[in-house]
This record gives structure tokens, sequence and C-alpha cells, in this order.
């Protein structure tokens, strides 16, 4: 469970960049870059949670 | 600018208090990596960066001032702090009560209570202006000192009791919500810098540096009531924005986990991503406003971050003042709770936080950051060069170190008129010498060390015996 939780946050962080990268370079509008950043945003929060608690009690005691 | 949160979990330290960090609580690097990264992602990031361009910066000043000035920080973070930090592994309070006596040590605390009241009160401001997108009320604008509408107190006042709520009763679950939404954070500060280009009509990095410069910091005068600024004013504002946890040794409290002095270096996170990006990023979104609404000069960081964003960019202004705001108002009611300790801390919270909510709703703070932050770390730095002096020259230059709590004394004169002056003597600079607030803290260092030199051998009974061993751990 982990593993899949901790591959899609860091897609949902990527996701996060693209949108405004993706709308910078012409490809999508502003509405499209703000909609997928938002659908990036619950899955980063929705992922997250799962792994990162356990990873930052690890590098502390690493 | 930043939260002052502990290292690695983020939750309260309430351990090794008064004793040196033992080997097996020490911290790897990476601990500090994350916790610098999201601790100088805040929320008054986004008042900071439109503020510079109020203040009428130009280009190089802004992205070169602001790179010199956060590698100035991170040395002094590496240099001065985590060395003193890593040899004796104490908090600053507990090694400031060794060397001043826990009746200054409690002046310390209120004079540091009170700052961080005044601190919190911007980052609720800050999240505040969130409400405004959804609420149709009166927000402050860039000149105003004073709330401006009814609708205004109340957003403030919802804001600050749900934080103080927090704070008070909730504080573990806000700092998980902190270390889970630091990198989010960043990567939404980027997005808005990179949003911003685009929405100025830029699309490419082609001949991106003349652009700016015509564009985006273009220089020139700065709006009515605000400072011009410089490359020296940017330079000097990053290096000692968080002068109070560099210099000032406030730090010593979270770096004396580290293993290694070197990873001081850790900071640079939060400096690059926090600081220099999000300043960037956040003064673009501000050009944006200014080009498309020449006569609306508000910094409204809800309202900016909703209209490069939307509802991302919303949740981040809210996240970023709440989880920053959350540890501040704890760390004030601990602060105020060392004056009083047999006051409960959470009634000390609440208290504090009122005061909070209270401040929060002048946007004078918020609209006057700058110069507060300045303050802020003019009014700490003092106890900095004492610490730093103590530790490194009191046996080189004849007198003694942990003069306190060697002489028994509640109360360490030469460590109190040090303060003391050294404010007076700043406040004159500024008041009377024509010295800018930003750069006053420099000379107040070097005479803040030169007073407790010369009134610590001048203050300091001789008859103390022999010197005992030094509470020193080795790294």
């Amino acid at each position: 469970m982990k593993p899949i939780a901790r591959v899609v946050s860091w897609a949902a962080l990527a996701c996060t960049l693209l949108p405004p990268v993706l709308y910078f370079a012409g490809r999508i509008d502003l509405p499209a870059a703000k909609l997928w950043m938002l659908v990036a945003t619950v899955a980063w929060f929705a992922a997250t949670p799962v792994w990162m608690e356990h990873d930052s009690t690890d590098a502390g005691e690493s | 600018m930043t939260d002052p949160q502990p290292a690695a979990t983020s939750e309260p330290v309430d351990e090794f208090e008064r004793e040196p960090v033992p080997p097996r609580a020490r911290l790897g690097f990476r601990s500090f990596v994350g916790q610098y990264a999201g601790e100088h992602t805040a929320g008054t990031e986004l008042m900071i960066g439109p503020l510079f361009v109020a203040s009428g910066v130009g280009a190089f000043d802004l992205v070169v001032g602001l790179f010199v000035g956060n590698l100035l920080a991170v040395l002094s973070w590496t240099l001065m702090t985590a060395p003193i930090a890593t040899r004796a592994r104490l908090t600053l309070y507990y090694q400031l009560e060794r060397i001043c006596g826990r009746r200054l040590v409690t002046l310390y605390n209120l004079a540091n209570g009170v700052m961080f009241c005044f601190l919190a009160g911007s980052m609720v401001t800050v999240s505040a202006t969130a409400l405004g997108v959804w609420f149709d009320f009166r927000m402050p604008g860039l000149t105003d000192l004073y709330p401006n509408s009814p609708g205004w107190v109340v957003a403030v006042f919802a804001v600050g009791a749900l934080m103080t709520i927090v704070a008070a009763y909730g504080y573990n679950v806000v700092a998980r919500v902190a270390n889970i939404a630091a990198p989010w954070m960043v990567a939404v500060f980027i997005a808005f810098g990179i949003v911003g280009l685009r929405q100025l009509g830029i699309d490419s990095l082609d001949g991106f540096w003349g652009k700016a410069e015509t564009l985006i910091w273009k220089g020139g005068d700065p709006l009515p009531g605000q400072v011009k600024f410089t490359f020296w004013h940017t330079m000097f504002f990053a290096w000692f924005c968080n002068i109070a946890m560099h210099i000032g040794m406030s730090d010593l409290t979270v770096l004396r986990y580290a293993r290694r002095p070197w990873y001081g270096v850790a900071t640079a996170t939060g400096m690059y991503l926090g600081h220099w990006i999000a300043w960037i990023a956040a003064s673009i979104l501000y050009v944006v406003q200014l080009t498309q609404e020449p006569g609306n000069t508000s910094v409204l960081p809800g309202p900016l971050a909703y209209k490069a964003c939307g509802l991302a960019g919303l949740i981040c202004v809210i996240v970023a003042g709440w989880t920053t705001a959350n540890p501040t108002i704890y760390r004030a009611g601990l602060a105020f709770q060392a004056i009083a300790p047999k006051s409960s801390r959470y009634r000390v919270t609440l208290l504090t936080g009122l005061v909070t909510t209270i401040a929060g709703m002048f946007p004078a703070i918020a609209m006057k950051l700058l110069d507060f932050v300045a303050l802020y770390g003019m009014v700490l730095m003092p106890m900095g060069a004492v610490v730093f002096v103590d530790f490194w020259l009191s046996e080189r230059l004849g007198f003694r170190w942990d003069y306190a709590l060697r002489a028994g004394i509640g109360f360490n004169w030469a460590a109190g008129l040090t303060w003391l002056l050294t404010l007076a003597a700043c406040l004159l600079l500024v008041r009377m010498g024509g010295v800018q607030i930003y750069f006053v803290s420099l000379p107040g260092w070097f005479l803040a060390a030169l007073l407790y030199v010369t009134l610590s051998r001048l203050l300091q009974q001789k008859d103390l015996g022999p010197a005992s061993a030094r509470g020193v751990v080795v790294p």
C-alpha cells in the first residue's frame, strides 16, 4: 500500500507543476490548468499521509 | 519568514530541556532538509514578495540581492548557530538561563512572546484574505493601518479563533498537516510564478532577463507609504529576516539535534525553495495584478493566489497561513507560560490567540511586514551576540562563561545592559542617525558583542573560585 501511495504522491506533485508549465507553453488554457492543479492537490493530500509520517520517523531514527 | 517548529516531528520539544541532547536522540541530515523547506514556506511569503514590488525594486536588485542575502543566511546558520548547537546541545532558553539568569530570560521570553503574537497576527491576516474570495466584504488596502470594514473584523476573528482553538487543543494534527503539505506548497508557489509569467505575456525563456527588467521588476519609485528598495535592502532583508533564528541563536533549540555542525547547510532548502523562489513568485503575481488593474495596489494573498491557480492556490494560502500561525501561537503561549509557570498552557494559548487575532485585525502589521520583520530580528539579535561571545571568547578575553549559573544570580547585569544599550543604540541610529531599520542589526551585533565583553570584565565577581568543567558535549 505504501509504495503505491508514494508513487501517487510524487505523480500528484508532478501534476501540480505540469499544468502551469503547459499553460506557460500555450498548450492548455488557464481554467484547465486550475482544474488539474486541484485534482493533483486532492491526490497529494489523499496519498501522502499514508507514507510520509512513517518515512519521517525513519529519517529521525536513522 | 518562518514558523518556530522543532526538529523532525514538528511536535513541541519537551525533552532534554535542561540537559544536552544524548547521541541516541540525534537526527540525520534528511530531517533538517525537510523541516527547513517546510518551515520557510509560510503564508507570509505571499505578503513579502508583493511588498518588494511595492517598494519599487529592480530585477537585478531583487533576484541577485535575495540570492546573496539568502546565502549569507545559510552561512550564518552553518558557521554561527550549528557549531554552538552541536557542541553545547542545549536549548537557547537553558543556555541563556545559564549565562543571563532566570529573571533576565523571563524578560527575553516576554519580548519573544510579544513578537511571536504580532508575527502570528500577520499570518492570520494572510489566511483571512482567502475568505474575501468567497464573501463580499471590503478588505484592507496597502496603506490601511486599521480595520476598515466589519466584514474584515469578522473574517479575521473567525480565522483567528479557529487557529487558536486548534493551537490549544489540536497542535499535533496541524503539525502533521504542515509536514504533509510542505512539498506541495513549494510546488504551488513555483506554479504561482509560472502562471504569473504567462499572464504577463512571457511565453518563453528567450530574452527573459530583458523582459524581467522591463515588464516585471521595473524599479522606479515605490508605491505610497513604502520605502524604496535597492540591492542592499533586499540583500540585508533576506539575510536578516530570520536573524532571530541564526545570529540570534533561536535555532540552537532545533540544531542541537544535528549529528554534525555542517547540517546547518540544510537551511538552504528553506532559503532557496521557501524564500527565494516563493518571494519571486509572489512578487510576479502582484505585478500581474498591477498590470491588469493599475489602480489596485492592495496586497491580498487570497485573491492573488485564486486568480493564478484557482482553488489549489486558495487552499495553499489557507494551509500556509494556518500551519505557520499554529506553531507560532503555540510558541508564544509557551514563552508567556514560562513567565507564569503555574498557569494552564491551554488558557495561556487561548489568551495568546486572542491577542494574535486582535493584532491580525490591524492590517498595519501585514502591510508593513518588511519593517516589522526587521524590528523583530533587531530586538532578539543582541542575545545571540551574548551567547556567541560567551561560548567562544569568554575564556580568551578573561571573563567567566555561564556566569549566572556559576555566580548563582537571577539577573546578569552585563547581559541585561548589553541587550538594553544595544537596542537603544540601534533605535537611535534609526530615529536620529538616518540608518534604515533593515541595516541596523549588523553594527548592532558587533556593538552587543563589544558591550558584553566590556561589561562582563567590569561587572563579574572575580572570586568565584576555579573554573568548573564547561557543559560541552563533544559532537
